[in-house]
Order: C-alpha cells, then structure tokens, then sequence
C-alpha cells in the first residue's frame, strides 16, 4: 500500500492519541462526522486545506500525517524487523508505529545501527586474529625462542656429564633466547594493548571518506585554485578523516572532483542543464568531457540545476560500493552488497557504454528513478594490461511513480521482491 | 661411521641443540640455514635424513620438499617437517608435499631423536 494512502489511518492514529472523538475534530474542522470516517478510514483521499486544519486540530506537523514518519526512519526498522525476525515484529505496520511512538521508534532504530556497528566491529577484529601479519610473525618468533630454549634447557638438565666447553655455550644460548623471548613478549603486549585503541580506526577510511564528502555535499569548487600544501592542510581539518590512510583516499576523491570542477565548472553545467534538461550524455558531448565526470557535477549540484537533489554512487570492478551520495528512497546498504540488478553494475559489463533505465525501488514507497551509469577505465593505459574500471551512476528521482520501471531493491536481505533471479540471500520481509 | 642427518633451519640456537643431541646419538650432523639453494645441498651430500623447518630464508620448507621429491632417487628420502604453527592446515600442506612426518614446535629432544631413529630404521 502506499504511503499517501494511509493518511487517514495517521489521523485517525493521532486522534485517539490526542483522546479526541471523532466527532468532536470533525466538528472543528467543518465536516460531518461521517465524512470524517470515511477519511480515517482511508476511503476518501484527503489533502490542502483540511487536512492542514485536521493537523492544526491534532496539533502535529501536516507532514507527520501525509507523509508519516520520516522514511529513512521506517526503513531502518524495517531493517531492524528483518534482522530479528523471530521476534515477530509487525513489520507492516511499522510505519504507524513509527508515527505513535516517535521515541521508541528512533531508539529501536538507533539500537539496531548500533548493533550492525558492533557486529563489523566483532568481524574486524576476528579478521584480524586471523589474518594479522604482525601477530602471526610475533607468535612465530615466540614459538622459535620457545623451541630453542625447550631443547637447550633439555640438553642441561639430562643427568650425564657434558663437556665444560659445550656447557658454557649452552648457558650462553640459554641466556641470549631467554632475552629474545622476554622482548618478543613484551612486544605481543604492547601490540595487543594497542590493537584495543584500534577500536577507534575500526570505521573504515571509505566510510569516513564517504561522510566528509556528504558534508561537503561533493563541492569543492572552493579549492580548484588552492595548491597542493593548501589540499593537504584542508583535508587534516576535516574531523571525519581520522587516519592517514583515509585521509590519502579522501585526497584522491577531492583531486578528481576538482579536476572535474575545472574541467566543468558550475555556471556552464546550469546554462547545460537548463537548455539540454537533465540529459547527462548530451551535456557531455555538448561539453567535450567524459560522462562520468557530467554525472559527478550533476549530482554535485543537482539542487541547484534541477529542481531535485540528486544520488551518486559509485563502485569497483569487484562491486563493492566506494562513494555514495544518499537520495531519499534509493536506499544505499552501508555494509551488505547492493542489488544486482542496479544499472551501475550492468555497466561493468560494458565499460565505457554510457546506459540510460528508469528503475522502481522495491518496498512500500515504491518511488521511480532515472539513473544513468557509465564504467570508466581507472589509471594510465597500460600495453597489454587489462584496465580496471569504476563505476559511476547518477540518481535522479522521478515526480511520478513509473509503471514500467525496472525492479530493484536496495539489498536482498530487506527486498521484498518475489522470483528474482539475482537474489542472494533470502529476504526476512516477504 | 654412524648415519648422515642434514637440519635445514635457520635459527642459530636451535641448530646448535638438535646438531648436539644428535651428534650425541651418534649421527653424522650437517646443517644448513637458507632455503635458497637447499635443494642442491641434499642433493649433493645425499644424507641418510633430513630435517627441515617450514620457515627458511629463500623458500620455504613446502617448496624445497616438493622439489627434492621431483629429483631421481629422493622419493623415499625420509624427511622430518618442523613448523611453529601446528593448525591442521599446515599437517595438510606438510603431507601433500610429500613430508615423512611432521612435528610442531617446541618439540622435546627425544621427541626429534625418537622420530629421526624411526624414520631412518623403520
């Protein structure tokens, strides 16, 4: 069922929350009680003036009873439903739940991301373990000292005489393991007393990286003159980069975005934009410059040349997300892989073929999207070396629902679409 | 002349200790501590047995196993796997590369004499 379509049972939600009959709003709003029924009932669509004064009334933001609860909201618990859904949340009324109880709400959905953090954390941390190099290298050289100790220290300790000369050295070997032994050990404790500070690194550099750029909202036009002393000094400002590492990729990003600040700068993007419409692949013949860099300035300044804010994401040839710009109902999954179907990565199977699909986001907003997504070769050619590509695809969210859009989901654990043949995982909301 | 063991492995300390024990025992001890050009010593000096660590310089123990069992005449040569990690993984490499047997450290003295009398007598 849509959204819009549950205004009525939001009314009469807020009504019975505010105590009130229906009578008595129907009567402070000028309608018959009946007609009021109907409303609450949702068999009558109700907009404009009186459901601002039904929300006046009910003291609530209009919003709150057209639109609900905030989305990014319901779909975190929707999320939260399918990871616990033994528990057997009613998952189909979570949107009035969100809406009734705004507190608990926000607290169950900061609960849940609370806990995927923590799940990640837990796999860091046994990834490492398992795959530290420094730890396996110490514990090698441990288990060395050990050995030579064991078998000297055997040696000394057998009954029988052994030559003086022999002794001395094994007294001396025993002496210098012994030594390298209590380092290595004290070594593997100072590195595990660090590993818990780690915790702190424990957000990836992409993650960090991705939220400076949403601060930034991918503009950085500001620093196209700014040199390379200048780069660096902004980008050890900026809070969210906490590590060397994120704040090396973060540079790269930045680079290529000003390169493409200058390659198109932001007035010829609107005149573009405003005589060719939002038409990526033409603005980048008209403009001379690759699709992929159109599609990184539009998004850039989608709210100022379109009249809708724009999504951008962006992937490696091994599908894994590396950039995102949010847009409201393209739901972008922070940790677990995408959707297959999404055009971005059909465009991997045709690197450098600029394609154009309208989409549909499965789930109960069910809004439509023009998205356009062109793969690029990353780095300089190389002779006989097969090229590595990126990505990119740009999200413009369309007025109306588009009936022959194509199905795609955010990522299958929370997609409730049935018979799709790129499903991973089984999904916990069907 | 008692029989020939080569210890190929590269710390000092431990070289020292397993070449006394087993000189002791009466064998003929010759050692070697880099992987690199392993192959060609066990090669040239056809030792009764050898002992081999996993972890050399060069190569590792896998590497230079598999290479001997390729050479003519050393398919059956006894050979004694050290390693530090003793993770079923490693037994698995250790017995695919054609180890005779296998011993995780730290071993005990008589644990290496036992299984080097057994290798080269059994």
């Amino acid at each position: 069922m849509g959204r819009d379509t549950l205004t009525g049972s939001r009314i009469r939600e807020r009504r019975a929350v505010a105590g009130m009959r229906q009578a008595e709003l129907a009567k402070a709003v000028g309608i018959s009680p009946s007609y009021l029924n109907l409303i609450e009932h949702n068999r009558r669509r109700i907009g404009g003036k009186l459901l601002v004064d039904i929300a006046m009334e009910l003291g609530v933001e209009t919003s709150l009873l057209s639109e609900g609860a905030e989305a990014g909201l319901i779909s975190t618990l929707e999320e939260a439903a399918a990871d616990g859904a033994q528990a057997g949340a009613e998952v189909d009324r979570a949107d009035e739940f969100a809406g009734r109880f705004p507190g608990w709400a926000a607290l169950i959905a900061r609960q849940h991301s609370r806990i995927e953090n923590l799940e990640r954390t837990a796999v860091t941390l046994t990834d490492r373990l398992t795959h530290d190099p420094h730890l396996a290298t110490s514990m090698h050289e441990m288990l060395t000292m050990v050995t030579a100790i064991r078998s000297t220290a055997g040696i000394l300790a057998e009954p029988g005489e052994i030559e003086p000369e022999w002794q001395t050295r094994f007294h001396r070997n025993l002496n210098e393991d012994s030594q390298r032994l209590a380092d290595s050990s004290q070594q593997l404790v100072a590195y595990l007393d660090g590993a818990g500070d780690a915790a702190a690194s424990l957000t990836l550099p992409t993650e960090e990286v991705d939220a400076m750029l949403s601060t930034h909202g991918f503009r950085f036009d500001d620093l196209v003159e700014a040199d390379a002393t200048e780069l660096r000094k902004f980008v050890q400002s900026q809070t969210e980069l906490t590590s060397e590492p994120s704040q090396g990729m973060a540079m790269t990003v930045i680079r290529q975005l000003l390169d493409d600040a200058r390659r198109l700068p932001a007035g010829r993007l609107e005149v573009l934009v405003a005589e060719l419409g939002a038409a990526p692949v033409d603005i980048a013949n008209m403009a001379g410059v690759p699709l992929a860099v159109v599609l990184r300035r539009m998004a850039a300044f989608s709210k100022e040349v379109l009249p809708v804010a724009c999504g951008l994401v962006m992937c490696d040839g091994a599908g894994t997300l590396m950039l995102r710009k949010a847009v409201d109902g393209f739901p972008m999954p922070r940790f677990s892989a995408a959707c297959p179907k999404w055009p971005l990565f059909q465009a991997l199977a045709r690197p450098m073929q600029p394609l154009r699909q309208v989409v549909t986001v499965t789930g109960r907003d069910a809004r439509s999207f023009e998205c356009f997504a062109v793969a690029d070769p990353i780095g300089p050619m190389r002779v006989d070396a097969p090229p590595l590509y990126h990505s990119y695809m740009l999200i413009i969210p369309q007025e109306a629902h588009a009936v022959d859009g194509y199905e795609v989901g955010s990522t299958c654990r929370v997609c409730p679409s049935q018979g799709c043949e790129g499903r991973r995982e089984p999904s916990l909301l069907a | 002349m008692g029989k020939s063991v080569l210890l190929i492995e590269d710390e000092p300390n431990i070289i020292e200790a397993i070449s006394f024990i087993l000189s002791r025992d009466g064998w003929s001890v010759a050692t070697h501590s880099n992987g690199h050009d392993a192959v060609g010593v066990v090669v040239g000096s056809r030792p009764d047995i050898v002992i081999l660590d996993v972890m050399l310089p060069g190569k590792t123990g896998y590497e230079i196993l598999r290479e001997l069992r390729e050479v003519e005449g050393l398919v059956d040569l006894p050979v004694l796997m050290l390693t530090a990690k003793g993770q079923v993984k490693d037994r698995e490499m250790a017995e695919r590369a054609g180890a005779s047997r296998f011993m995780t450290k730290p071993f005990s003295n008589s644990e290496v004499l036992e299984a080097v009398r057994d290798l080269v007598t059994g």
